[in-house]
């Protein structure tokens, strides 16, 4: 291995600069998974009947389902019955002032870079912020409540809009979709729930920060955004987790439905704890997230970082049920290390003049896996639709790998697809021609990469722009060798 | 200005000696220009005094400006001056040639407290320099080479270096694969450039460049080494007779 590829293989190796845990009481709640356990869990939520009938079916369900086995990635499966399906803080704080919520949560925050007193100053960032599995503290809900839009807990909801959780959770991803879905709706501890009325523009953005802080707890959130007839959202999700040894669960589903033209746009930064140089520890992140474009003209469109987690599967993908209806997939995943990511997405054109555009582009570095793996499908009826993918990979070093698997079909002649894809490699060519224009080796990496993933980058609300550019420094510059 | 004493280069981790013994000196104001057939080591010994990491200096030292450059990193070396013009310039997707040369241009001006430009300023001080190589403004939005046909890419390696304004500038086959309209753009541009206070080193085969730029001293490279040097009437001598015909004179 030459000098380059040293330094570069040094300067990826970053250690997580987020593996520190909070020191907050929690309650007792057994281990395991069973009938009991998720009938405790849905009371200690104080849950109605319909939602725990929802648990049951969906905990039988999977009780039938096999684990997949189907992806590029290899690692050893979670053990359910070691896992604590409930955790919450025990000092339930009242959400009046900043003041209520644990000091040692504030800390935490503040750790991450994202203090809630300067969350609360920038300018149109509304904050839900889950940590485990309690949302400690709400924000800007009288602004966003103005508008009829409604931002809150699922548990939350489930008690206080149970009509509208009721008619669509679980209808884009039902239970029986796949094995972690089905596991997620068993068990679920909580999440996020948005509602876009009619034709209301969402008068902010709206994030999330969730962490995992518990050890050997599993985290299934939840999410359900909903944006009726020319409604519109941008919602934005970013995730660290502490450092632990013991391999952690991530089993979220995320659904979103979009109704005659709407637009949602979801973006992702995801920074979870990816196991140490010989793959110890780190996330299993094994998320469903789906879309569907119900309506005529409605839009969905997915934005992520993916940088985080020892396994991570994942594939956001869009419906396009209504006609002239457009999915979108923007996607940068970043694995270093014995990281393992086998993502990409689905586009499913079912109504007619449907496009959906696919970017994705993957760095691998170290002994790292990283695969595209992308199915666009044109229905019968789908006629007029087309679909442009590109995935281009970039590796950096000789010991990790880059595969691209793209499932493609379509059953009527007037509709187009195009996939495009490359390799390459970070040359010492480019560092050395960078070099020699008088740029530093860290500089001209750094410089490489971000040309590499801008058209990914460029999808990503400005103020989420910030934190994606840090989180690539931290993870592939730092530490020359 | 540039001396290069009895300098020994291997490609890192193989045995075979590709410089054998260079010696060169260039003061400011020179423009030289160093010929040679395929394989003679001519591309190499550019790369070797800008800093290439493929290579490692086995015997012998490049001084530059009074200071030891050998094993100095690249960045280094172009702080205090030191440009290559690329035979093949490198495509950077994504990055386009404006914030690669602002960059480019503050680092130097940092390394050598000089005052840094502002996006404005610079727009224009890079505007400025555009008339250089006769190309639009819209060739400083464009990713770095990315796209570029073979004229385009070389015009751009004259435009930064007109840009970054170095002491001394290698120019590695500038000429090869240009016709002769873009040939003459380029040489002009380098023309436009040279000053008294700097200096330029091209290396070519052919002689045809040196009708357009002309050079004050001539060197012949062969297996690693420069054989014979003179004026410009060595570079006829060697349109007239070929390589072949020098070699058996040596020998």
């Amino acid at each position: 291995m030459s000098e380059e590829t040293k330094a570069l293989e040094s300067m990826i190796g970053e250690e997580y600069k987020y593996g520190f845990t909070t020191d907050v009481e929690y309650e007792d709640f057994p281990k395991g998974i069973s009938e009991d356990i998720i009938r405790e869990l849905s009371s200690r939520k104080e849950e109605p009947e319909w939602m725990l009938e929802f648990r049951l079916k969906s905990y039988h369900a999977w009780l039938e389902m096999e684990e997949p086995e189907w992806f590029n990635a290899t690692y050893t499966k979670p053990d359910f019955e070691n896992l604590l399906y409930y955790s919450a803080p025990k000092k339930r704080p009242t959400l009046d002032s900043l003041d209520d919520v644990d000091p040692n949560i504030r800390e935490t925050y503040e750790k991450l870079g994202i203090p809630l007193e300067e969350q609360k100053m920038l300018a149109g960032v509304a904050v839900d912020a889950v940590f485990d599995s309690i949302s400690v503290f709400t924000s800007f809900k009288e602004k966003l409540a103005e508008a009829g839009v409604i931002f809150c807990s699922i548990s939350e909801a489930i008690k206080e809009h149970p009509d509208l959780v009721k008619k669509y959770i679980g209808s884009v991803i039902p239970a029986r979709d796949n094995f972690y879905a089905a596991l997620n709706s068993a068990v679920f501890s909580d999440g996020s729930f948005c509602y876009i009325p009619k034709n209301t523009a969402c008068p902010m953005e709206l994030s999330t920060y969730f962490r995992i802080n518990n050890m050997e707890s599993g985290q299934f959130e939840r999410t359900l955004i909903i944006a009726e007839e020319g409604a519109s959202v941008s919602y934005l999700e970013g995730c660290t987790a502490p450092m632990y040894d013991e391999n952690q669960l991530h089993a979220a589903v995320v659904e979103l439905i979009a109704l005659d033209h709407a637009d949602i746009k979801y973006s992702t930064i995801q920074n979870w704890y990816s196991g140490d140089e010989n793959g110890k520890g780190g996330i299993y992140n094994f998320v469903t997230k789906r879309g569907i474009c119900k309506g005529d003209h409605s839009k969905i469109s997915w934005t992520q970082l993916e940088t985080g987690s020892a396994v991570t599967l994942k594939y956001p993908s869009v419906i396009l049920q209504g006609d002239h209806s457009i999915g979108e997939f923007y996607s940068v995943a970043v694995t270093t290390k014995k990281q393992q990511a086998d993502t990409g997405t689905k586009m499913i054109h079912l109504g007619k003049n449907t496009r959906s555009t696919i970017i994705s582009k993957g760095i691998s570095a170290g002994e790292s896996n990283n695969s595209y793996r992308g199915e666009v499908k044109i229905g019968k009826k789908a006629t007029g639709s087309k679909n442009y993918s590109v995935c281009d990979s970039m590796l950096i070093g000789q010991s990790c790998g880059a595969h691209t698997f793209p499932y493609i079909s379509s059953e009527n002649a007037s509709s187009s697809v195009e996939h495009e894809a490359t390799t390459s490699r970070v040359g010492e060519e480019q560092i050395f021609y960078l070099m020699q224009r008088g740029i530093s080796e860290q500089d001209a990496i750094s410089m490489i990469i971000n040309g590499f993933v801008k058209d990914v980058l460029k999808e990503l609300p400005l103020e989420f722009a910030v934190e994606a550019n840090k989180l690539l420094d931290i993870k592939l510059e730092g530490s020359v060798g | 200005m540039l001396e290069i004493r009895n300098l020994h280069a291997i490609v890192e981790g193989e045995e075979l000696e590709i410089l054998k013994g260079v010696n060169l000196k260039v003061n400011k104001g020179e423009i030289h220009a160093i010929m040679g057939p395929n394989g003679s080591g001519k591309s190499t010994l550019s790369k070797v005094v800008s800093g290439h990491p493929e290579y490692e200096v086995t015997e012998g030292t490049i001084s530059f400006e009074g200071q030891d450059i050998t094993e100095m990193d690249a960045d280094e070396r172009a702080h205090l001056g030191l440009f290559l013009a690329f035979q093949y310039p490198v495509e950077v997707p994504g990055i386009t040639n404006k914030t690669l040369l602002r960059e480019a241009y503050n680092t130097i001006a940092r390394a050598n407290e000089r005052e840094e430009l502002d996006p404005l300023e610079f727009e224009d001080y890079l505007v400025s320099k555009l008339e250089i190589i006769e190309m639009k403004d819209e060739f400083l939005n464009r990713s770095i080479n990315t796209g570029f046909s073979g004229g385009e890419k070389k015009k751009n390696e004259i435009f930064q270096m007109a840009v970054l304004n170095p002491r001394l500038s290698f120019l590695d086959e500038t000429d090869s694969g240009l016709d002769i309209d873009a040939l003459k753009v380029v040489s002009d541009g380098v023309n436009k450039i040279a000053t008294p206070e700097n200096a330029i080193v091209m290396i070519t085969h052919y002689q045809r460049l040196l009708n357009y730029i002309k050079p004050d001293f001539v060197h012949v490279m062969m297996n690693g080494k420069i054989v014979k040097s003179g004026d410009i009437s060595l570079a006829e001598e060697l349109e007239a007779n070929g390589y072949d015909q020098m070699q058996k004179e040596l020998a």
